[in-house]
């Protein structure tokens, strides 16, 4: 169980052009998206900028952004996982689009499938796989699990582990 | 229970008699596409050796296509170094595809694996760009991945942990009026569907429409399914499909696969066009789409004809035929960006190029900055721009602050004159 505080409560629909500008591409590397999060939204890049023991709630095991559906439609860039993934977010959502889905399970994001999920600002979570239970309101919801063969990739850290594994495995 | 055309793609990909909705599967690659960010998976391709002894090479020089096109030329310092990386894993791996940055071989990815023959039917492409959909217009499974995931593919040969997608029918019926495309269709279809209306799953388009549609108009359709969340969009080969691949100079087998006639649909759509006006998708939404009539006398800014989407010698040359001895408005900037070298240079040769330069328009190099966001046509603040791409996202066109609109070539071009929405001079 991993105990979350909502750093940010998104609408449905966010696109990847939201989540990392098209400006920032040419940047691509894990280690190098974190700081272009969001970038069009100063004030929650000026959040995610700052030192994770400077922010409130630092006492939590991590910060987490809860959104609608379909969150991440649009591009297949990655680094609309990474620069989340970077910056240790787990994500919520009631949705997923499908290469974002695909891109989070490949690189290993915290990523949480939650279709009924209500959140605010702030509120306080307890995260299994199976469940989010709101700790502020009390109220508890289910999650949509992710295929057994997806959830092995995710948990080995992501694609390149499991298939490095399979080169030395001979597994071709 | 028979198959859908992606299920029978499937099943033979991965050597199985059939496989089902919901089944993981891992089907052989025939054609791996990517742009500049093949920066970032020659990173990934080379870590995933890291350790293992092996030597990096990847799985087949013949399958793998490298295109630049969203960053051309260089918009910076990283993207000319990232640009020089790619070029010298090319040379040094002996990758076939390969299309730099030339005016007579250089182009939008999708256009050049649609020019040069790339795409075969009924195998399994990807591309690291959502818009791979187009190549569904082969009959081919063509679906968009990450960086990572087409590391994989490089080493491997298949792509992993595919999950047989549900397949919605599509059946268009009608006639087009005569100001009406292709276009105006399938942004028709993301408004019935919504943008996440088709997620995890594919749309199979049907009817007397698609069969009477060439390449061309083919192509804008699957190339938009993925703006209703799609994994891939697909059309049933036939003889416009085999000549357009001959004459793209494909001598290869050509596998014709058709659905079964009891195929399982997840949903059947029923579309018919011959009630169809222009339709504009308005800001910052793709399914957030309107009649003409209910946006025609907004004022724009920019108007930006071309693109992976629209950007084909016939969308050209409706341009070039509306704008023909007119002039573009004062208030408004006109960039034509041909989707190929060899579509800007048929352009030129059929006098279009001469016409939109007359009027006023600003000819492009072909590529993809403007619509993404990078260069070559960035917004200010408050302004609106329409446009004949793909996505209007807030942000899309390099400002959160602007608004895009999209439309068919002959919107765009009506408007750029009288520098308003509209379709009449």
């Amino acid at each position: 169980m991993q105990k979350l505080i909502v750093a940010k409560v998104f609408g449905k629909d966010i696109s990847t052009d939201v989540i990392y500008p098209g400006r920032y591409m040419a940047t691509g590397l894990p280690t190098e998206t974190p700081q272009y999060a969001f970038a069009d939204d100063e004030d929650f890049n000026k959040y995610l900028c700052t030192p994770w023991n400077e922010r409130d709630g630092a006492e939590f095991d991590n910060f987490a952004i809860v959104a609608g559906e379909n969150f991440g439609c649009g591009s297949s860039r990655e680094q609309a996982v990474s620069t989340l993934s970077g910056n240790n977010l787990t994500v919520i959502a009631k949705s997923f689009a499908r290469i974002f889905h695909q891109n989070a399970i490949n690189l290993g994001l915290n990523m949480i499938t939650c279709p009924d999920i209500e959140a605010n600002p702030g509120e306080n979570l307890e995260v299994t796989r199976k469940e989010v239970r709101n700790i502020s309101t009390g109220k508890c919801y289910n999650n949509i699990l992710l295929p057994d063969a997806a959830q092995e990739i995710l948990d080995a850290g992501g694609l390149i582990p499991h298939v490095r594994s399979r080169l030395i495995n001979n597994q071709l | 229970m028979g198959m859908t055309i992606v299920e029978k793609i499937l099943a033979k990909a991965s050597d199985r008699d059939s496989v089902c909705v919901g089944d993981v599967v891992e089907p052989k690659v025939d054609l791996a596409m990517s742009h500049e960010n093949a920066a970032l998976i020659i990173n990934r391709f080379k870590t995933i050796y890291e350790g293992t002894g092996l030597e990096a090479n990847v799985w087949d020089t013949s399958k793998i296509a490298i295109i630049f096109d969203h960053r051309v030329p260089a918009v910076d310092r990283k993207t000319a170094t990232d640009q020089g990386t790619i070029r010298k894993f090319v040379g040094d791996q002996g990758i076939e595809k390969f299309h730099d940055i030339r005016g007579d071989t250089g182009g939008i990815c999708h256009q050049i694996l649609a020019e040069y023959g790339y795409v075969h039917p009924g195998r399994v492409v990807v591309g690291t760009d959502s818009h791979t959909t187009t190549h569904g217009a082969f009959g081919a499974f063509a679906y968009g991945i990450g960086a990572t995931e087409m590391a994989c593919v490089w080493t491997l040969g298949k792509a992993l942990n595919v999950k047989v997608p549900k397949t919605i029918k599509v059946v268009i019926t009608g006639k087009f009026h005569s100001l009406v495309s292709p276009k105006d269709l399938i942004l028709h279809i993301i408004r019935k569907l919504t943008v996440k209306g088709a997620n995890f799953s594919v749309l199979e388009f049907h009817g007397e429409v698609i069969r009477n549609m060439n390449m061309s108009g083919r192509l804008t359709i699957c190339n938009m399914a993925v703006e209703a969340g799609a994994t891939a969009g697909i059309v049933m080969t036939d003889n416009v499909t085999i000549e357009h691949l001959r004459e793209a100079g494909y001598e290869g087998d050509i596998d014709i696969v058709h659905p079964d006639e009891d195929a399982a649909y997840s949903k059947i759509l029923e579309v018919d066009v011959s009630e169809l006006s222009p339709q504009i998708a308005c800001p910052h939404m793709v399914d957030n789409v309107e009649d003409i009539e209910d946006v025609k006398g907004i004022a724009v800014n920019q108007v930006v004809i071309g693109s992976c989407t629209n950007g084909r010698l016939e969308d050209i040359a409706i341009a070039a035929k509306i704008l023909q001895f007119e002039k573009v408005s004062k208030n408004v900037r006109l960039l034509i960006f041909p989707a190929s070298a060899k579509v800007y240079k048929e352009a030129s040769m059929h006098g279009y190029i001469n016409d939109l330069i007359d009027a006023g328009a600003v000819i492009m190099n072909p590529g993809c900055g403007c619509c993404l966001g990078v260069h070559q046509g960035a917004l200010g603040d408050g302004e609106v721009a329409l446009s004949t791409t793909n996505r209007n996202f807030k942000g899309r066109m390099g400002n959160s602050d602007a608004k895009v609109y999209l439309c068919s070539p002959a919107v765009a071009a009506f408007s750029a004159i009288s520098g308003k929405i509209s379709w009449e001079k």
